[in-house]
């Protein structure tokens, strides 16, 4: 008893339109590869690349709540910015995130880490003395590792204090692919 | 006993979309199935949360999937003497003959022998459509056969 695509997404929708879900999330393709987007009421609360969807489901789920259903409309706006963005037209991302789960320094550092502008490059060391603690450049590199929202929050910004691109969750070639876009640096010869 | 988690809604709803759909098209038939397929969905996702494990969510999807069947078959009887449309099911033939058949049964009567010998509902079902006990819904169907043997007879 096959359900057809329209009745599928039917529900989906109407599953978001009722104000049911704690997460829809939805897989969005971009040149740096294809991305889980999940949003909740109070903003985008996860960007992962190369996600396996039922290991991210049930993250979610134990962060958020049971109710993670797969739902594209309440991703329209993220994916419609993230469209614009790849093609050079946005230079902000003007969505609300959702960084309940993350704790107070984490929290602080992602705070300072949204500041910092497109195109341009800060280090770890100077984020973290911004957050109010100048010797935590390490602890900055874990919370921008685990950063739950990268793009929208720009942790491939973030590089050594010798101008190395060191790390990133997503892996070097996409955060080099994301600071050529912002022409923050140039592509390789 | 061991705790079975409560999978995320997603994971619910790939597992039991399926078997909630052949169980309604087999009560509703075809178009009404639709409808009743994201009712039954929208209720499961409200009740959700309240779950306080994981076990048996094949059966509790489709118990919530026959009360909007119910539901459904409820309202038809009310709203019309008329039974419920059934031209987009399998087999229209033997339902527009039930139809002309029992025309001219009580109303009572006639719903039961339809949910019975139609949609083949149990009388437990039955009951529940028509606000009465199974065995009252048994005896409806059993006098609505005999008055059309009668007839036939005639």
């Amino acid at each position: 008893m096959t359900v057809t695509p329209e009745l599928d997404s039917r529900f989906r929708d109407a599953a978001a339109a009722e104000g049911l879900l704690d997460v829809a999330y939805d897989l969005i393709d971009t040149p740096v590869g294809r991305l889980l987007v999940a949003v909740t009421d109070h903003g985008v609360c996860e960007i992962e690349y190369d996600a396996n969807p039922e290991a991210e489901e049930e993250r979610l789920a134990r962060l958020f709540g049971v109710r993670v259903l797969r739902s594209p409309r309440p991703t329209d706006a993220a994916r419609r910015q993230l469209d614009e963005y790849f093609a050079g037209k946005r230079r902000e991302f003007e969505l609300r995130v959702d960084l309940r789960p993350t704790r107070e320094f984490a929290h602080a550092v992602l705070d300072e880490l949204a500041r910092v502008p497109y195109g341009q490059l800060t280090t770890y060391g100077a984020l973290a003395a911004k957050a109010g603690r100048p010797r935590a450049a390490r602890a900055v590199g874990t919370v921008m590792n685990r950063n739950p929202v990268p793009i929208v929050l720009p942790c491939h910004r973030v590089v050594g204090s010798n101008g190395a691109l060191v790390g990133y969750g997503g892996g070097l070639d996409r955060k080099r692919a994301l600071l050529e876009l912002e022409g923050a640096i140039s592509p390789l010869a | 006993m061991e705790v079975v988690r409560v999978p995320p809604f997603e994971r619910f709803y790939e597992e039991q979309r399926e078997p909630v759909l052949g169980q309604l098209r087999r009560m509703l038939g075809r178009d009404a199935a639709d409808d009743a397929f994201q009712e039954t969905f929208l209720r499961a996702l409200r009740a959700y949360p309240a779950l306080e494990h994981g076990r048996h969510l094949r059966a509790w999807a489709l118990t919530i999937a026959r009360n909007v069947a119910l539901d459904v078959l409820r309202r038809s009887i009310d709203t019309a003497a008329d039974v419920p449309d059934l031209e987009s099911f399998d087999e229209p033939l033997q339902y527009e003959e039930l139809k002309r058949l029992t025309a001219d049964l009580p109303q009572k009567e006639r719903a039961a022998v339809f949910l019975r010998y139609g949609y083949d509902l149990s009388y437990e079902d039955i009951g529940a459509a028509l606000g009465s006990s199974p065995e009252a819904a048994r005896q409806a169907a059993s006098s609505g056969v005999r008055r059309l043997r009668r007839k036939e007879l005639r």
